[in-house]
Formats: C-alpha cells, sequence, structure tokens
C-alpha cells in the first residue's frame, strides 16, 4: 500500500477525535540545532476544515486495526473498513516533511488496538522517540495513552510527549459497558491519577531545592467524551467533566457530538451529530472553569439538560433574575462575571477603568459589547433596567433567534452563529 | 505647528516622538506623515535642529510595547494618535490613562494592536513554504514561501519563523518587505511581486490528501471555517481547491452513511489480551454495572 492511500485511510480513522490544541507546552525552540520545532506559544490553527475545525496538527492513527468494539467508532474490530498500518519511519517522515512546510505544527498519535495495550503504546512511543532523539524534533506531540499500558510505558511517552490524553469517551460506566465493552472508567481515571502525579512531580514547586528534578514530562492531559450516543444528561457530562478537571487537573475535556460514520453498528443507530448540544456544553465548560459556577447551577438534577435556544449563562441569569440588576460601577468581580455578554477580559477592563471614571452608557458602547443582552441586567452611572422589564416574562422571548428561523430548523437545531464559536474559544460569555 | 516626516517605522517614530516630547510639543502643534512627497507641502520643523538636553521621561513600558505593534498598522493616523497618548501618558498628566479601555485613544490604538495581532497570527498560520533546493555547502534545505499582509508586520512576525525553522534556509517573501534566514541571520530585504516566489511544492498533494480526509462531512459549519479562515488567504494555500467540492459532496456522503447497512458486532477473537482485559472487566464491575442490570 502507497503513502497516500495509508495517508488517506489512517487520517479518516482520526477525524473523529476532537482535540486539535497545541498549546499549554513547555517553552522550547530549535535554535542552535539541526532539527526544526518550537512549542510554547498560544496554538497556531494552519488551516480549517469546512467542518469548522482547525487543524493544527497532523492527526493520524498508527494503524486503524483494533480488538476493541467500541460501536460508534468506525476502527472497530466489527466494522469493514479497510486496515492499514504505517511503519514508525512513515509517520515521522510526514511530520517532518508537513513541519518544514508549516502545513502543521506538530503530531497527534493514536493508535487502534493491536495485539496488546503495551504492544500498542510501544509502537506510537517509537515515533515519539524516533522524532525526539533521531532529528531533534521540537514541535508539539500528543499522544493518545492507553489507560491498560504499563506506567513505564506512559512515563516514557509523557517524557517525549507536550500532551498525553486518555478519552473518558462516556461518563458512566453503564454507557461503556453497552457502546465500548472493553473500556472501563475506573481503570481510566485510575491511569488519569498517575498522570496527574507525574505532572505534580515535574511541575510541582513542592520539590526541595537539593532533590533532583524529575524526569521531563507532558505539561499536560486532556479527555473526549461523546456526546448524544447514550442516554448521558448535560448533568451527567459537565458533573463527569468537573470531576476530571478538580481531581485529575486536566487542561482540557473536549465535548465531540457522535455523529454518522462510514461503517455504522447495529448496536448504535446513526443519528444526525447534535452540533448545538455540543456547542452549549462547550459554553457551561467555561463557565465551570473560568466564571466560577457550579455544574448544579447550569444544569441541576430538576432540569438535567441545557436550553439549546440560549447560552447557559444567559439562560441561568434568566432562572436568577432576582441576582440582576448589577452595578457595573459597584459590584464585585464574581458578580460581574454572572452578567449574560459580559467576558472575562471585559471584566478586567470595567474593573480597572471604574477606579478613575464613573462608567456610563457610552463607555460600554465603546468596550464594544453586546448591548442588547447586557440592557436588561446592569446599572450604569446614567442607565437603571426597570423600565426594560426585567421582571416580565417576555424577556426571555426578546433572547431567542427569530421564530422563522425556528421553523425553517425544526429537525435540526439551528448552526450557531460564527462569533459564537469565537466567543467561546475566547472564552467571551 | 509643525510637520514631521517620517520613515513609515516605529523606531522613527520614537525617535521623533522623544525629541518633541523633550520639547514639550503639544500634540496639536504637531502634523505626521510617513510620505516622503508630502514633505515640501509644509514648513517642516526638524526635531533634530533644535535639540536641548532631553531630560528622561518616563513611559510605561506596556505603552512603549502596544505601540511598537499599533505602529505596524496602516491607518496613516496613527503616528499622531500614538503621539497624543504618549503626550498625555507623560506631560498631560494622565498616567492611568492606559487602564481606561474606555478612552476613544486607547480604545484605537487598542483596535489596531489587535488587527496587527491578528495579522501576525495569520502570517504565522497561513505561511506555506515551498522547497526550491539544498545548499551544496552545508546541505541545508532551503525554502520559500510568499504571504501577503494587511500590515508592517514582517519584522514583528519573523522572529518566530527563526526560532521554529531554525534548521533549515527559508525566505519568505511579501510585496513590501522580504526576510531571510540562513541559520545565523536573520536579515530583511525590500518587497518583490509575487513571480518571484514559486507556486507548489511536491508535498501539496500529500498534503491535500491529508485535509480531504480529516474532513469530516457529518458536521458541516461553514461560517465558523471561514471566520478564521476568510477568503482572501486561500489563493495562497494550496488546500483551498478542494472546499468546494468537499462541501458539495458532504450532504451526498452523509446520505450514503445513513443508508448503509448496520453491521452485526462481530464475536471477541483469540487473543490474550482481550480475554484478560474481559475478565478484568468480570471479575471487578463498576457499581454502575449492577445499576445497569437493574434498569
Ligand atoms: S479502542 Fe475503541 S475507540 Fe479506539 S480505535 Fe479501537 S474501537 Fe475505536
Amino acid at each position: 500500500m502507497d503513502i497516500t492511500r495509508k495517508l488517506e485511510i489512517l487520517a479518516d480513522a482520526a477525524k473523529y477525535d476532537a482535540s486539535c490544541a497545541s498549546s499549554g507546552a513547555a517553552r522550547k525552540d530549535s535554535r542552535g540545532s539541526t532539527g526544526v520545532g518550537s512549542t510554547g506559544g498560544s496554538g497556531i490553527c494552519h488551516s480549517y476544515t469546512p467542518d469548522g475545525r482547525c487543524v493544527s496538527l497532523l492527526k493520524v492513527l498508527m494503524t486503524n486495526a483494533c480488538l476493541y468494539d467500541c460501536h460508534y467508532c468506525i476502527n472497530r474490530r466489527s466494522s469493514n473498513v479497510t486496515r492499514a498500518r504505517f511503519t514508525p519511519g512513515e509517520v515521522v517522515k510526514l511530520t517532518l516533511d508537513f513541519y518544514k512546510r508549516n502545513y502543521i505544527e506538530g503530531l497527534f498519535l493514536s493508535s487502534g488496538i493491536i495485539r496488546s495495550a503495551d504492544y500498542t503504546m510501544e509502537l506510537v512511543i517509537e515515533v515519539a522517540r524516533k522524532l525526539r532523539e533521531e532529528h531533534h524534533f521540537r514541535g508539539y506531540i500528543h499522544l493518545k495513552t492507553i489507560p491498560e499500558a504499563s506506567q513505564a510505558l506512559i512515563a516514557l511517552a509523557g517524557r517525549y510527549a507536550d500532551r498525553i490524553s486518555i478519552n473518558v469517551e462516556l461518563p458512566t460506566q453503564q454507557g461503556l459497558n453497552t457502546l465500548a465493552p472493553e473500556k472501563n472508567l475506573a481503570r481510566t481515571e485510575e491511569a488519569m491519577g498517575h498522570i496527574r502525579g507525574k505532572i505534580d512531580e515535574r511541575y510541582g514547586e513542592k520539590r526541595k531545592p537539593d532533590a533532583p528534578k524529575p524526569p521531563p514530562f507532558a505539561t499536560g492531559q486532556s479527555t473526549q467524551m461523546l456526546v448524544g450516543a447514550d442516554v448521558s444528561t448535560d448533568a451527567t457530562i459537565l458533573g463527569c467533566a468537573d470531576k476530571l478537571y478538580t481531581t485529575h487537573r486536566l487542561r482540557r475535556v473536549y465535548y465531540s457530538a457522535f455523529s454518522p460514520i462510514p461503517e455504522p453498528s447495529s448496536i448504535l443507530p446513526l443519528k444526525a451529530p447534535p452540533l448545538i448540544r455540543e456547542h452549549r456544553l462547550y459554553q457551561a465548560d467555561w463557565l465551570l472553569r473560568f466564571y466560577d459556577f457550579k455544574v448544579e447551577e447550569i444544569a441541576s438534577a430538576s432540569a438535567p439538560n441545557l436550553d439549546l435556544a440560549l447560552d447557559p449563562k444567559l439562560s441561568w441569569a434568566l432562572r436568577n433574575r432576582e441576582t440582576f440588576p448589577v452595578d457595573v460601577n459597584k459590584a464585585p468581580r464574581e458578580m460581574l462575571l454572572r452578567i449574560p455578554g459580559l467576558g472575562v477580559r471585559n471584566v478586567e477592563r470595567i474593573m480597572s477603568a471604574r477606579r478613575y471614571t464613573g462608567l456610563r452608557l457610552a463607555d460600554l458602547i465603546r468596550l464594544r459589547l453586546q448591548m442588547k443582552k447586557l440592557l436588561p441586567f446592569i446599572v450604569t452611572a446614567d442607565h437603571h433596567p426597570a423600565r426594560l422589564g426585567l421582571d416580565s416574562d417576555s424577556l426571555r422571548a426578546r433572547f431567542l433567534p427569530p421564530p422563522e428561523q425556528l421553523e425553517l430548523n425544526f429537525d435540526a437545531p439551528p448552526e450557531p452563529a460564527a462569533n459564537d464559536f469565537l466567543s467561546v474559544r475566547s472564552g467571551e460569555l | 505647528m509643525r510637520t514631521i516626516v517620517i520613515e513609515p517605522e516605529y523606531e522613527a517614530w520614537r525617535t521623533a516622538a522623544r525629541l518633541l516630547l523633550a520639547q514639550s510639543v503639544k500634540p496639536d502643534e504637531v502634523l505626521w506623515s510617513d510620505d516622503p512627497q508630502e514633505a515640501s507641502l509644509f514648513v517642516s520643523g526638524d526635531p533634530a535642529a533644535k535639540q536641548p538636553a532631553a531630560e528622561v521621561i518616563k513611559v510605561p513600558s506596556a505603552f512603549m510595547d502596544m505601540a511598537r505593534s499599533a505602529a505596524a498598522h496602516t491607518d496613516s493616523k496613527r503616528w499622531a494618535l500614538l503621539y497624543r497618548l504618549l503626550w498625555r501618558l507623560t506631560l498631560g498628566g494622565e498616567r492611568h490613562l492606559l487602564s481606561m479601555a474606555t478612552d476613544r485613544d486607547v480604545r484605537q490604538m487598542q483596535d489596531w494592536f489587535k488587527a496587527v495581532g491578528r495579522d501576525i497570527h495569520k502570517m504565522h498560520a497561513f505561511v506555506r513554504f515551498r522547497l526550491v533546493g539544498v545548499d551544496a555547502d552545508t546541505a541545508r534545505e532551503q525554502f520559500v514561501a510568499w504571504f501577503e499582509p494587511d500590515h508592517r508586520i514582517v519584522r514583528l512576525a519573523t522572529p518566530f519563523f527563526q526560532k521554529r525553522f531554525a534548521g533549515m534556509d527559508w525566505s519568505i517573501l511579501t510585496p513590501y518587505m522580504c526576510a531571510h534566514w540562513d541559520g545565523e541571520r536573520l536579515h530583511f530585504t525590500s518587497g518583490v511581486p509575487r513571480s518571484s516566489a514559486p507556486d507548489e511544492d511536491a508535498l501539496d498533494d500529500l498534503w491535500r490528501t491529508y485535509y480531504r480526509n480529516i474532513f469530516n462531512p457529518a458536521r458541516v459549519k461553514i461560517s465558523a471555517m471561514q471566520s478564521e479562515m476568510p477568503k482572501k488567504y486561500w489563493k495562497n494555500l494550496p488546500e483551498a481547491p478542494l472546499i468546494a467540492g468537499l462541501i458539495a459532496e458532504s450532504a451526498g456522503r452523509v446520505q450514503g452513511m445513513l443508508e448503509t447497512e448496520e453491521r452485526p458486532a462481530k464475536p471477541a477473537p483469540n487473543n490474550a489480551y482481550l480475554k484478560s482485559l474481559h475478565e478484568m472487566n468480570q471479575s471487578n464491575p463498576a457499581k454502575s454495572t449492577e445499576e445497569s442490570d437493574k434498569s
């Protein structure tokens, strides 16, 4: 099989992993070496495909042959997809050739599981080893690891990689039992715990000055959860994410809407992907990480799913109207963060400007804030929203997408606007 | 009123601005120009001519950093605005000015800063190097790229490439300035036309293969793609010609998936690792397994 055909198969097999992050690595670069590569800045998206996803890394599988039978996955053993396998040298050459042309800024290598967890990990690690040791490659490397692989191999993977990850796939063991019978949530979490230990050991500040520096290790770990393949509610999904953030200090949890695959399983009928739900989960995720929201505030036992029509912060504000209006000239930071339409950066701007001046509406307009969203919830030196009817039932209606749009898209929820995505990436909600 | 004609570079503005400030020249007493043609229209007060012993005026370094980037913007009003800000921050007594994102001038500088930052970021992303040869003496590969920035960012954007691509020789050509790296020195020459850069690379086909196959036709989101990769960049991206076709065929591909017959689960193969895994899962059932049995 020639390299073009292998690349077709093994890129196609890798595209269901949403992670493309290439930021958050330790600072390193190629100066003074014969190689190429640098990391440590904010990530760069070198291209975008028409699915709106960023292309920053060469994302491929080592092989798409797999012993497991995860029913949402095109590579499961029950699928009839054509199988292929790269040699380590082929992946190394592709990575370097693509990198030197500035198509990508690193490699995200994963693999179907063949023979055993350790055998598969060794294959993946060999690519990273060659890149780092033989070619002095300083670019970004993300390696997918297998929870059942030996700790020595995970340590070795972490030594070469900037990021390592294990996908939890589904937030409950119940879901896994049906859809991914080989996978086990407890073992995945245990492996994440070990990885966190390694990261803390390397980057923790508590080390004694004379203690030897622990071996190099990836700076972070991440994971992915599939949305819409099982019956899990948003509350369950966010609860699981929150636990992973706090217990194992993950950098990112990716949410991936289950989407049709060319090899459907009789156990998991294909559905149109709930893209808007995935989008709302990302927004909720930002609220958990940067806005001090608790899972119960966003998705509770009584209302376990996010409102698809409104972003979760606005939705929370409408449910908690008694909290508003908030005076932007006086309110503490944590209250400003709760105002719909006000992002982290603009909260900082407001807090520093109000030390010198009483903020008026014109000032907020100059900050280019979304005034329509903001007005019912704030007080400024020259504005009080009493007349805008914060208590009226029509307030929610004001924020809903126009009715024609809803009718047109009765089956498929509206596609989020482009600036919605931007806002999610920059954390402005 | 005096007219200051400078090179369109931050350093030239800074030199002139320092001298003006040392003479307490108010912002509205200066006309700035970076167009040498205009010089003859005005009586030029050359600040270097009557140079006093300039006392050192403290300027927040955050301002100078931001001004350096904002100066790369192509808006002709930038020199005047930067000087006005500099004056307000120092002699004008508004030391806290940079904390006021609500101030019109500050906001304008931030907008330019942001536009330039975005331009730099897009240059880092969308430059495509093409292999043109191998140096006979050093055996280093030589690459050339073409890029059309919106602003005058070549000096600001290229140190990044120096760090990232230290191990190869490269030139990035643009219409107004070119940057070159030979392993030892980053240097700049004047701009060249598009025709000076190669159009293709032997690897472009393989890259397009990757691009085509990493795209997921089941989740088309064109607006998200275009807001991050506006069409103006497409002409220099080898993968861009694929976009229209990928979009056009996506609905049919998804329909094909939905119509594909569902595959039954195959029995587990005879594999020791898989067996041990299944045993582990059974001997140590998680709590939720019991729950699922009940339901
Ligand atoms: S382990 Fe599961 S998800 Fe991973 S490649 Fe195999 S079948 Fe797919």
